[in-house]
Order: C-alpha cells, then sequence, then structure tokens
C-alpha cells in the first residue's frame, strides 16, 4: 500500500453562495442580490478567460458585450477547434415546444436523477431554467437548427428520457452552437474588447493574496513564456478524459488548467465520475490514435447483440436468429437497447468478458440495422443515420448497410472537475470555472444533450452574472509585473519545461500516455474494485517515477514543439490519474459512472446514500502525497433519492 | 504494408523548407493517415530527430485543424474526407505518398506541414457574425425559418475553415469559404439586416489578407471535405454587387 493512499479527512465545505428558501426562485434571487459593477469601472476591469470552447467562448463574448475587457486564450490555430466542436447529437432545453409534458420541473428531475443522486439540487434546477434562453440566443445568432416544414423548430428524445426536448443540427449540434459563440466572439475581438491568443497553452495559475490574478502562458509556436494579469480568471479549458489515452476527446484535450490550479489550491472534486460511452467504434490495433462516438441515435433503431455461445467466429449473416443473444432486450425488457449510458456500457463488458464479443479484438459487439432497413427501406434509414453510417465506413471499410456494426463503449465525458460554489467560483476566490472543466450540475453521470445545455448557461448567463459580484465586492490591487508571485509562477513554468527537455530519456511520451491509458482502463474504467484501484495506484506512482527518469522529448523549448507540449500535459495526466484511482477506491458505494463490483445487487449498482451523499472535493498537498479530502453534504429536498430500475 | 513518404520539413516560418524521404515498414490498412504519422514520428523521436509538426485535434472530420497536401490533392484522394479520416487502404503496398502543407500566400508556413490560417478568423471578424448580444434574444419560434432556407443555411454552415479550398484553388482565393458564411447568414431572416454591411467588409478583408479572386475553377469545391457547393460563390457575388450597387436581395 503506498502511503499516498492513507489520505485525511479534513473540513467539510459547504456552498455559501446559493440563496436558501424556495428552489424556484433561487436563481431569481440571486441574480437580484448580486452587487453590480458601474460601467465605468468594467471598462477598466479585466477578466482572462482560458478555453475557448462553448462554456469559454460564450463566456469571453457575454463579458466583453458586458463591458468588461477581456484575454482569452486557446491552444488550438483558432478558437473555432475547441473541443465541443465535435458534440453530435443535441443540446436539451424545457422548451415543451412538443407539448409532451415537459417543463423546467421534468428536466430538473430527470437531471438530477440521471446523474444518480450525487449533484446539487440548487445548481441542476437553474441549468434547468436557463435552458429555454440558451436556445432563444442561439437561434437569435443564426445557429440553423433542424427546423421542421412549418418553419418551427424540431426536436428529438434522446438519451433514455420520455419526451422530446433535444434541439440539434444533423449530427453537429456542437460544430453549429461553437460556432455561433466564437462568431460572437470574433465580433468582439474584432470591436478591440477581447484580447485573444490563439496557440497559447496556460501553464500556471497566479494567485496573489490569496487572489487568482493572472496566468502564465508558452506562445506555442514561439515558445515564449508571458504572464498574463487580470481582476479575475475563468477556466473553460474543458475535461481530462484523456487521461485513458484512448477516449472520444480531441487529441490535445487536457487537464493541465485545472491541474495547475489544483496544485495551488482549488479543490478537485468527483475525479473518478467518468462516463463511458456504449457506441463507439472499436480499437482496431496498436496505432489506434482515439476512438471514435457514434451518436447515441442509433441506439434508437439498431439491435446490440452478440452471439449466444462464446467463441462463435461465423460472419452475423450466418448466425440464426436463436442462436444470437439480444443482451440488453434479455436483460432490461423495458428499456431494451434504450437503457442509459453506463448500464448499457457495462452489459457490452460483461459479455465480451465471457468471451462473446465479435471482432477481431473480441472487443465489441453487433450494432444491428437489418431488421429496421427491411422495414423501412434503406432509403429510409439513410435519411436519419446516413452521414454516420459514412463516418463507419471510412473508418471501417465496412458497410453498415450490409453488415451489422461493431461498437464497443469509450471515455467520452468527466462529470468530475474544479469544485465551484453556486456562483461558479472555486476554492480560490477570483478563479471561476465553467463548462466541462467544474464539477457542477451532472453528478455521478451525464444524461445525454446535457453538457452543451451546461456549457452554454454557464457562459452566456450564470458567469456573467456571478463574476459582477466577485469584482463590485473585492478590493483588487494592481498587481506588478515583478510581484513574488507572478517571478513563482513564472519560474515554475520554466523549470518544468528544462527538466521535461534535460530527461532525454529512452522512451516517447505517447508510450507513457498509452501506458498509463492501459492502467486507467483496466483498473478505474467500466468496473473498479479495491484490489484493482490498490494497484493501480502502485503502478501509476512507479510509471510517473520512470517518466521522469526516461522520457524522451526531442527539439528546443523556442520553437513550435509538440512533444514538448504532449509531455507537460502527460505529467500532469500522470497526477491527475493517482486522485481518481485513490477517488474511486475511497468510494466503496456504486453510483451513476462509477461501479464497484463490491457493490451490486442482482447485478445492478447499489448505492450507499447513508455514506457517500456528498461531493469528495480534494486538496492538493504535493506530488504523490496523501491530498485531503473535505465534503460537501448533498441536501435533497425537492427529488428523493431512489434506486434506478430499467428493468 | 510499406509505404514511402516525402514530407516537407521547414524549421520555421521564412526558414527554407525541403522535401525529405522516410520509409515506414509497418503500416496497416486500418490506420488512419495522421495514425501513420504518428508512427513515423514516434521512431524519429526515437532515432533522435525531431519529429514532422502537424496541426490536429479531433481526428474526427469536424475541428478543421488537420490540413495537408497529400499527393497533390488537399486532404488527399478519398472525396468528402478530411486527411485525419483518410484510412490507408486507400493506397497500395509499396507506394511513394508526398505530403506538403497548404500552399497559398495567406496562409504562411509555421513549421512542417502547419501554417498560419488565422486569415480566416479575421476574415470573420469582418462581420461573419449576426450581432445578437446575450440576453436580447427573442423567443426561438418568434421567427419561423422556412424549411428550405434553414437547410440551404446549414449546408453552407457545415464548412469546418480548414483551408483546403484555398489550397486547392490556383489563385488562393478563399471565395467558397466567405461565400459559405454569407450564404448561411443571410439565408436566415436573423441575418438579413447586417447583410450589405457584412459582404463588403468581409470582402475588403479577404482582399486586404491577400487571399486572390475568383476564376470559377470550381477546384476548390471538389477539395472541399464537406462539399460546400459552388453556388455559395454564385450568392457571394449576388450580394456583394448588391450591396455595392444599392439594390437589395429580393427576400
Ligand atoms: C464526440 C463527442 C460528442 C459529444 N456530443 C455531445 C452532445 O451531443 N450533446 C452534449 O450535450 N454534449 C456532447 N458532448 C460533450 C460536450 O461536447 C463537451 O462536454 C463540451 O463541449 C465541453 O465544452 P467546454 O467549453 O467545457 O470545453 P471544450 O470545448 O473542450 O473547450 C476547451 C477549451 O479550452 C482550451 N484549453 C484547454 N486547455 C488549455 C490550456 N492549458 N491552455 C489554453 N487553453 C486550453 C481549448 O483550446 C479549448 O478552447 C460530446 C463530446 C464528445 C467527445
Ligand atoms: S469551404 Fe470547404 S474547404 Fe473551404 S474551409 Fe470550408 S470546409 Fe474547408
Ligand atoms: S483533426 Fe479535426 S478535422 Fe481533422
Amino acid at each position: 500500500m503506498t502511503a499516498y493512499s492513507e489520505f485525511s479527512v479534513g473540513e467539510p465545505i459547504a456552498d455559501t453562495a446559493a440563496p436558501d428558501g424556495p428552489i424556484e426562485s433561487r436563481w431569481e434571487r440571486r441574480r437580484f442580490g448580486v452587487k453590480l459593477v458601474n460601467p465605468a469601472n468594467k471598462r477598466k476591469m479585466r477578466i482572462i478567460v482560458v478555453g475557448t470552447g462553448l462554456a469559454g467562448g460564450s463566456a469571453a463574448a457575454t463579458l466583453a458585450e458586458a463591458g468588461y475587457q477581456v484575454t482569452s486564450f486557446c491552444y488550438q490555430d483558432s478558437p473555432r477547434r475547441a473541443h465541443s466542436i465535435a458534440a453530435q447529437g443535441g443540446i436539451n432545453a424545457a422548451k415543451n415546444y412538443r407539448n409532451d409534458g415537459d417543463s423546467v420541473q421534468r428536466l430538473f428531475y430527470d437531471t438530477v436523477k440521471g446523474g444518480d443522486f450525487r449533484a446539487r439540487e440548487a445548481n441542476v434546477h437553474r441549468l434547468a431554467e436557463i435552458s429555454v434562453q440558451i436556445i432563444d440566443q442561439c437561434v437569435a445568432q443564426g445557429v440553423p437548427f433542424a427546423r421542421e416544414y412549418g418553419g418551427l423548430l424540431d426536436n428529438r428524445s434522446f438519451g433514455g428520457v420520455q419526451v422530446s426536448r433535444t434541439f440539434y443540427a444533423k449530427g453537429q449540434t456542437g460544430q453549429q452552437l461553437l460556432l455561433g459563440a466564437y462568431q460572437a466572439l470574433e465580433r468582439q475581438i474584432d470591436a478591440g474588447r477581447v484580447e485573444m491568443h490563439t496557440r497559447h497553452e496556460m501553464l500556471e495559475l497566479v494567485v496573489v493574496d490569496g487572489r487568482a490574478r493572472g496566468v502564465v502562458v508558452r506562445d506555442m509556436v514561439t515558445g515564449e513564456i508571458e504572464t498574463h494579469l487580470a481582476d479575475a480568471v475563468v477556466l473553460a479549458s474543458g475535461g481530462y478524459g484523456n487521461v485513458f489515452y484512448l477516449s472520444t476527446n480531441a487529441k490535445g484535450c487536457n487537464v493541465t488548467a485545472t491541474w495547475r490550479a489544483h496544485r495551488k489550491g482549488a479543490l478537485f472534486a468527483n475525479p473518478c465520475f467518468t462516463q463511458i460511452h456504449p457506441t463507439c467504434i472499436p480499437v482496431s490495433g496498436e496505432h489506434q490514435s482515439k476512438l471514435t462516438l457514434m451518436s447515441e441515435s442509433l441506439r434508437n433503431d439498431g439491435r446490440i447483440w452478440v452471439p449466444a455461445q462464446a467463441g462463435d467466429t461465423r460472419s452475423p449473416k450466418d448466425i440464426p436468429e436463436d442462436e444470437r443473444d439480444y443482451f440488453l432486450e434479455r436483460q432490461y425488457p423495458a428499456f431494451g437497447n434504450l437503457v442509459p449510458r453506463d448500464i448499457a456500457s457495462r452489459a457490452a463488458k460483461n459479455v465480451c468478458d465471457a468471451g462473446r464479443g465479435v471482432g477481431p479484438s473480441g472487443l465489441g459487439v453487433y450494432l444491428d440495422f437489418s431488421e429496421i432497413i427491411e422495414r423501412t427501406g434503406r432509403d429510409a434509414v439513410a435519411a436519419r443515420y446516413g452521414n454516420l453510417f459514412d463516418i463507419y465506413e471510412r473508418i471501417t471499410g465496412e458497410d453498415p448497410y450490409e453488415v451489422p456494426m461493431r461498437i464497443y463503449p469509450a471515455v467520452h465525458y468527466t462529470m468530475g472537475g474544479l469544485w465551484v460554489d453556486y456562483d461558479l467560483q472555486s476554492t480560490i476566490p477570483g478563479l471561476f470555472v465553467v463548462g466541462e472543466a467544474n464539477f457542477s450540475d451532472h453528478g455521478a453521470n451525464r444524461l445525454g444533450a446535457s453538457a452543451l445545455m451546461q456549457g452554454l448557461a454557464d457562459g452566456y448567463f450564470v458567469l456573467p452574472t456571478t463574476i459582477g459580484d466577485y469584482l463590485a465586492t473585492s478590493r483588487l490591487e494592481p498587481v506588478a509585473a515583478d510581484a513574488p508571485e507572478v517571478r513563482e509562477a513564472r519560474a515554475q513554468v520554466t523549470e518544468r519545461i528544462e527538466r521535461l527537455l534535460a530527461v532525454d530519456g529512452t522512451r516517447t511520451v505517447d508510450s507513457f500516455h498509452r501506458e498509463l491509458g492501459h492502467i486507467m482502463w483496466d483498473h478505474c474504467g467500466m468496473e473498479r474494485t479495491e484490489e484493482g484501484l490498490r494497484k493501480a495506484l502502485d503502478l501509476i506512482s512507479e510509471l510517473r517515477r520512470e517518466f521522469w527518469r526516461s522520457v524522451k522529448v526531442p527539439g528546443s523549448a523556442d520553437t513550435l514543439n509538440q512533444s514538448l507540449e504532449k509531455a507537460g500535459r502527460v505529467a500532469d495526466f500522470l497526477e491527475l490519474g493517482e486522485l481518481m484511482c485513490l477517488d474511486a477506491l475511497h468510494r466503496t458505494e456504486s453510483c451513476g459512472g462509477h461501479f464497484r463490483a463490491e457493490s451490486q445487487a442482482d447485478g445492478e449498482a447499489e448505492r450507499d446514500d447513508e455514506h457517500f451523499s456528498y461531493v469528495a472535493a480534494w486538496e492538493f498537498t504535493g506530488a504523490g502525497e496523501a491530498p485531503v479530502l473535505h465534503k460537501e453534504d448533498l441536501v435533497f429536498d425537492h427529488v428523493t433519492p431512489s434506486q434506478r430500475s430499467y428493468k | 504494408m510499406r509505404l514511402t513518404l516525402k514530407i516537407w520539413r521547414q524549421e520555421a516560418p521564412g526558414a527554407t523548407g525541403r522535401m525529405v524521404g522516410y520509409q515506414v515498414d509497418d503500416a496497416d490498412e486500418d490506420m488512419s493517415f495522421l495514425e501513420l504519422l504518428d508512427v513515423l514520428n514516434e521512431k524519429l523521436i526515437l532515432s533522435g530527430d525531431e519529429p514532422v509538426a502537424f496541426d490536429h485535434d479531433c481526428r474526427e472530420g469536424i475541428c478543421g485543424s488537420c490540413a495537408m497536401v497529400i499527393n497533390g490533392e488537399p486532404h488527399g484522394p478519398q472525396k468528402a474526407t478530411t486527411a485525419c479520416q483518410l484510412h490507408l487502404r486507400h493506397f497500395r503496398d509499396g507506394e511513394t505518398i508526398v505530403v506538403e502543407p497548404w500552399r497559398a500566400a495567406a496562409f504562411p508556413v509555421v513549421k512542417d506541414l502547419v501554417t498560419d490560417r488565422s486569415a480566416f478568423d479575421r476574415v470573420i471578424a469582418a462581420g461573419g457574425y449576426i450581432s445578437a448580444p446575450t440576453g436580447a434574444a427573442p423567443d426561438a419560434h418568434a421567427t419561423p425559418v422556412p424549411k428550405a432556407n434553414a437547410d440551404r443555411a446549414f449546408t453552407a454552415a457545415a464548412c469546418i475553415g480548414c483551408g483546403a479550398c484555398v489550397a486547392a484553388c490556383p489563385n488562393g482565393s478563399a471565395s467558397l469559404f466567405l461565400g459559405a458564411k454569407i450564404t448561411h447568414l443571410g439565408e436566415l431572416p436573423q441575418g438579413r439586416p447586417e447583410q450589405d454591411d457584412r459582404v463588403v467588409r468581409m470582402v475588403e478583408q479577404h482582399d486586404a489578407e491577400g487571399f486572390g479572386g475568383c476564376t470559377n475553377t470550381g477546384a476548390c469545391t471538389v477539395s472541399c471535405p464537406k462539399e460546400i457547393p459552388l453556388d455559395v460563390i454564385s450568392q457571394l457575388n449576388r450580394d456583394y454587387l448588391h450591396a455595392t450597387t444599392g439594390s437589395r436581395r429580393s427576400a
């Protein structure tokens, strides 16, 4: 056992920003309660926003419209390329345009329940309220949502809910929403209110007198280390699914921005809450660099099955009906192929572990469209799923109209992130966290089409209101460019870069990243056990030592150096991975995406509300040093916790 | 499979570059083209060389990061496919593949296959938006949009800003990219009020960035991974003419 796992429990924490009283009017009352910054002062205040995805792009544009000076960063060559661009399926909103019984209350309820009762009620209610404004805002910006012949917006049902509340733009919803935010951002750049730095990576947070006052970034083209100071800092740097190496995230997605803030004192909440998406294209070989999601909507019409007998290598066409096992339909007759993501993923893993998986690696199950093609015709299926079938064909070389697709679960989203209060402020005053980077709204499992909603709620509506309260009520002295805290942060960045280059060992960064990914997937993936997690903790700390002994980073620090960029990110993943395993180890219950094999009843996840109805917020005490756990108790006044059942 | 790669190597902006040959013996037909470069780069690093720099992020054909000319064609030989989605099963064992960066005056090379496409952002900043400050929006159903217009707007909005159209164009024109944005926003009632201003300012910026004029070769749409149709350029020209001669699009 490593000393790392002997964590201590510190003072509990609580969200003190949300007003008490009726949940329906809390946000209204918070908005009325915030102190306003007078417009003349806004022009003198600067806010740093790291990230230009849906959360950061919408925040930067809105803050600039409100009159603040904004400095914005992204690591891509254009803000439009943030990972949000890849979201496919849609965005939820309680518009009830279908008159099918939807309401703010129902979206609130579905989200709290979907999150397996590990989210904060007040935050979720606000999210549901704001959802309707988001759609209005996006339509006004020209987001080309799908429409019906009458010219009104179309909706579909998504992710196992019983109402149609998902707005979409074919399979490119994230792209279209992001372009809306990006264009609003470019408008502010043109107006001189946003200073945009592309190809810049944040590598350190500057904390002065206990408050977040700036960032240290590296210009990824020239290698120059720059300091940017401000009155407040917003992190919108996305999720950390790439700790698994293979995930559906973009290759550059990383934890560095939030991890650096964590090292400077921001608590990291529920790091082990990871979402594994059931419908991804399986790994085809060791060269695999990322995994591609096949939209969840395919489960509406495709039937999932494996051969009933282990070791059956016949081609799917030659396996007769009665020798197939439609295992989701069999195990969950009520929901069938539409059970929530975590349940579908685990079921697929179980049949593959039993030797019944398909495809060259045995890690795959069939998603079969032959029945719907027969029933409605090829053209009807093409109209609905054509672009997805094309993507599948392009990647696998197989035609899903002729042979069933092969799918397997893959890491997709991280519910954990920096702890924030109702105002989206972290435990470092002046440091706000929005979008996937925070832990706030999804509990232990996120519902489909809710991440886009949360990112835009945070960026367009919540943060621009709450950050004003911080700025209006804080006395912020100017920070000198050579203040000791600034010099220290810069020194931390340069020393780390020099150290990475100096190792000059024998293994590439990717080889470490892959190995870390294997450890995480095997022991902190779909199914977690005490034994496995303890083993992972040992393996990761050994791998981290090995990394600093034998990584090889070619080139120099003063040019574009993609190996150096990756090395810094992997170094942070090697610390995060350890915290994720510890968090998973300490939470001996199963909930949402976190499945502890020891905590189940009849093969289904079993939550333990008596002992674990809290947010686990971890305090950093040093790399490899046992962290301190702070608990935020969760209170459910409006939705009564129940065990989820989809049978 | 065994492949020979000839890749443009250039250390820094403005430095002289050259084609360098490499051999990859253990390529696999299920690899994507970028995974082939990954495999090559792992080898280069271990042998003490610098890996080939190339832009990439989503590897799903949607972010528009990846950008390279493969055997003379932007994004390579497969229709409607970005370099990250191109797989090696479209190449023959033993083949030699030539890989170069986008070549265009407005996209200077940063390093190896990486170019500076920030000109595209500045073209958008010049008017490629609808001014709709947060909070001011009416209900989303206040203005129905005929499905035909919505569909045309969507088709144009699918542009990923990769720049293949510019790389393919003998004049280095960004008319397809520009026309796509003009069409996307112009097809929607929300985009009409700023239409004239938008097209004039965006065209001015396009020209100021050093993109060339359009002579209707049609090479852009052939290379476009999102199959943006050529008629967005006709729309661009119509809008521009109307804006500059005072007559409006009959909407
Ligand atoms: C394939 C796929 C499909 C999805 N489909 C859906 C869907 O249909 N519906 C839904 O609701 N959700 C979906 N999601 C989830 C959703 O897309 C994301 O959770 C969401 O877009 C995250 O947005 P964000 O703004 O928080 O972060 P991101 O979009 O990830 O943006 C992060 C930003 O931070 C910047 N950044 C990161 N680190 C640094 C650093 N160190 N320095 C400087 N800049 C940095 C990046 O450049 C980028 O601009 C999907 C996710 C995937 C992977
Ligand atoms: S028009 Fe096509 S080729 Fe040009 S930038 Fe857009 S997607 Fe790329
Ligand atoms: S890497 Fe995103 S389009 Fe190719």
